[in-house]
């Protein structure tokens, strides 16, 4: 295909996202060196209060917003303010006194560090459950009678497919203050629990929610793998004395490793951006995710005031993380396919 | 598998029969637990004792609920309604439709479907079983509380039905702009076989790598301000980006190019090479190869493609609740307006329903279109 035309057909793609992609990238990165605040007067405020016989009047100096006379908004100014931002979000003087004191406990107190804490650990162990449990879905499914599979393969889907917001909804509901499970759960420990008081709680519904939203994509992408198993390899590996188990390990789990990598790769990407598990499970005081620390920074307060400066320096400094986390599988795909190709 | 050896002793099979059964009640269970939910009263809804969830005393107490009538007549009509969906329907389609509009003619034929469905289940049979009901006696009262109240005040009073129709807008718009610059650009990647076009797709992959917060973070404070910058080329028209249905159309599209181009790329490599070779031998274009020889045959992979873009436009929460405004928010972004208002049980029932009523079309779509749902996502790993 010449060029020119391969040019024409994805113009129109390419262009979108250099558009919305792209540029906002740039534009987070300069976004995050600046500071937009209104620019403030002091004015001369006489407030009267009405007396017995005359009134009394005090004069006071306020400071407040500049409002411009022609459009009505306040005015802003943009100022460059270097690594500030970054250092209001990372707030490194207070993580370094906590190293120096011993107490590590407190590092966790900063919004920043508690976000990327529990990323971290939401991404790395949801990520082997989401493959054990897909894989054993897979196996099952293919165990089962032929009429059962369309119906078995029906309800597996519904988790995959409903509403990250309203499945972590659906979870909530179910353990809320006398929700029929927690009710269960008292019953059975003969203790009061509150599931959403504390946060290790929270953090096991929402490793439970994920596995569940994700296991029935690797299990299709698992069943469709198992479809293609050669059965040479697994009628040999009978013939040379191989048990059920090692089967499954020295013959299955390696056909279905390029799977494996791709699925790791795709829940890497999508557990690091949790997000809708803390709207729709309301932690926000216990637990929370980077992504949504920067949403936060971006949803205007009682004022109107959005902090974008804030918000693009967690933006970047989430993206970095992004970037190291995926430069291992990444780097195995690149090296899989440069030696395919050649 | 074949012969003795690889036959599974009776234990493993039983073992795995049960694991799935398990599964499935664990992957069904939230879902149709919520349902249950939304047609209870406030306090049978979360009572702590599930048994009292599902018939629902307190709502019986108050005069709603199914007789045991209601349950077999709904039932009845309800397995012959779809039975007929799925025998009947198809065929009155192809009979009436005109020849290559068939697609039109099952949009039609699905609304009149829906319509007549609705008009009959809760227009016509709940007079009729009502006035049956009185008639019964002791036959007739309620064994399972049933109320559609919160349905009623959630699409009612709040107005949801013009989330609704937002929803439906900002779907339609990603739809439709996602395929049609999606397949432009996956049949250019498919058919070339350049390193730039290898580059591209790895840099797709990256973007699909971001997190959606980080871009939203760069373009917000132009949407807010895009009236300003805009003026010096618009003048007194420039528009407000923020809070625009179509800038978050447009948004939603190209966050999810990445995606889509990947899966509609390995669509088209399945379709073979030579039959856009033989029309070009023929002396078409390579674009005009596309609309007259691809075109036809790319329907399977562009709908399964469309059904995702879908499911991305309508279930997404971030983009939407920080670009739109009040008036024009769609339904996902709605529901946590519910918590906000959420103050009495009644309100809480109120969300449930909300929520119920959003994962419904999803419900259905799954019924319709799960050959397309798991070909697509099996497409996208296991040749890919």
């Amino acid at each position: 295909m010449k060029f020119k035309t391969f040019f024409w057909f994805v113009a129109p793609s390419v262009f979108m996202m250099l558009l919305f992609i792209a540029a906002p990238l740039v534009s987070v990165f300069i976004q995050s060196f600046q500071v937009t605040q209104p620019v403030m007067q002091r004015i001369e405020v006489e407030t009267c209060t009405p007396g017995f016989l005359t009134q009394t009047c005090t004069t006071e100096v306020k400071t407040v917003p500049t409002i411009d006379d022609v459009t009505g908004k306040t005015i802003t100014t943009t100022s460059w303010v270097g690594l500030q931002s970054y250092r209001n979000v990372l707030q490194m003087d207070k993580v370094w006194e906590a190293v120096s004191n011993g107490s590590f406990r407190d590092i966790l107190q900063i919004d920043f560090w508690r976000a990327l804490r529990f990323t971290l650990m939401f991404t790395l162990l949801t990520l082997p459950l989401v493959i054990g449990v897909g894989l054993m879905i897979a196996l099952a499914v293919n165990n089962a009678a032929k009429s059962l599979k369309g119906p078995v393969i029906f309800v597996s889907l519904l988790p995959f497919i409903i509403t990250p917001v309203i499945g972590s909804l659906s979870i909530y509901w179910l353990f809320v203050g006398d929700g029929i499970l927690t009710a269960t759960l008292e019953r059975w420990t003969g203790q009061d629990i509150a599931m959403f008081a504390q946060a290790w709680t929270i953090e096991l519904l929402m490793y439970f929610y994920r596995v569940w939203h994700v296991a029935p994509f690797a299990f299709v992408i698992f069943y469709a793998g198992l479809q293609t198993v050669n059965m040479d390899t697994l009628e040999s590996a009978i013939i040379d004395g191989a048990n059920r188990f090692e089967r499954l390990r020295y013959v299955i789990v390696p056909h279905l490793m390029p799977l494996i990598i791709f699925i790791a790769l795709i829940h890497l990407m999508d557990s690091y951006r949790a997000f809708e598990e803390i709207v729709g499970f309301r932690s926000q005081a216990h637990v929370i995710s980077l992504q949504w620390l920067t949403y936060d920074f971006m949803v205007p307060d009682d004022a109107g005031n959005r902090a974008i400066s804030r918000a693009s320096a967690s933006a970047m400094l989430t993206m970095i993380g992004i970037v190291l986390l995926l430069i291992l599988p990444l780097r195995r795909t690149w090296r899989d396919h440069k030696g395919g190709a050649h | 598998m074949s012969g003795k050896a690889t036959a599974q002793p009776l234990s493993l099979k039983v073992a795995s029969g049960a694991f799935l059964a398990f599964w499935c009640l664990l992957a069904a269970f939230p879902i149709v637990w919520i349902a249950v939910m939304s047609f209870k009263s406030p306090r049978d809804a979360f009572a702590a004792s599930a048994w009292d969830v599902i018939t629902g005393p307190a709502t019986r107490a108050a005069g709603n609920g199914l007789s045991i009538l209601d349950i077999v007549v709904g039932l009845a009509f309800l397995f012959f309604a779809i039975r007929w969906a799925f025998t009947g329907l198809p065929k009155l389609v192809t009979r009436f439709s005109p020849p290559g509009v068939i697609v039109l003619g099952w949009l039609v034929g699905a609304a009149v479907f829906g319509i007549a469905f609705v008009l009959i289940f809760f227009g016509i049979l709940p007079p009729v079983l009502g006035a049956i009901n009185s008639i019964l006696g002791p036959l007739g009262d309620p064994i399972i509380g049933l109320t559609v109240e919160h349905y009623q005040a959630v699409w009612g009073e709040n107005q949801f039905y013009r989330n609704f129709m937002n929803s439906m807008i900002v779907t339609a718009g990603v739809v439709t702009i996602s395929l049609t610059v999606g397949t432009l650009a996956g049949y250019g990647l498919a058919r070339s076989g350049s390193s730039l076009a290898f580059w591209l797709l790895i840099l797709a992959l990256v973007f699909r790598a971001l997190p959606h917060s980080v871009l939203v973070a760069g373009y917000l404070p132009w949407f807010i301000n895009s009236a300003e910058i805009l003026r010096p080329i618009f003048g007194e028209l420039s528009p407000t980006l923020y809070g625009q249905p179509w800038a978050v159309i447009a948004v939603l599209v190209s966050i999810n190019q990445p995606f889509t181009i990947w899966m509609l790329r390995s669509f088209f490599q399945n379709i073979p090479a030579e039959l856009d070779e033989a029309a070009r031998v023929d002396g078409c274009s390579h674009f005009q190869a596309f609309r007259r020889v691809i075109m036809p045959v790319m329907w399977p992979g562009v709908i399964t493609t469309g059904l995702f873009s879908f499911l991305l436009g309508y279930n997404d929460f971030l983009v939407t609740s920080l670009l739109l405004d009040a008036q024009n928010q769609t339904m996902v972004p709605a529901i946590a307006g519910y918590f906000n208002r959420e103050t009495t049980t009644t309100d809480q029932v109120e969300a449930v329903a909300a929520a119920v009523s959003i994962t419904a079309p999803l419900f259905l779509l799954v019924m319709v279109f799960q050959r397309q749902i798991v070909s697509g996502l099996t497409a996208g790993a296991v040749k890919g």
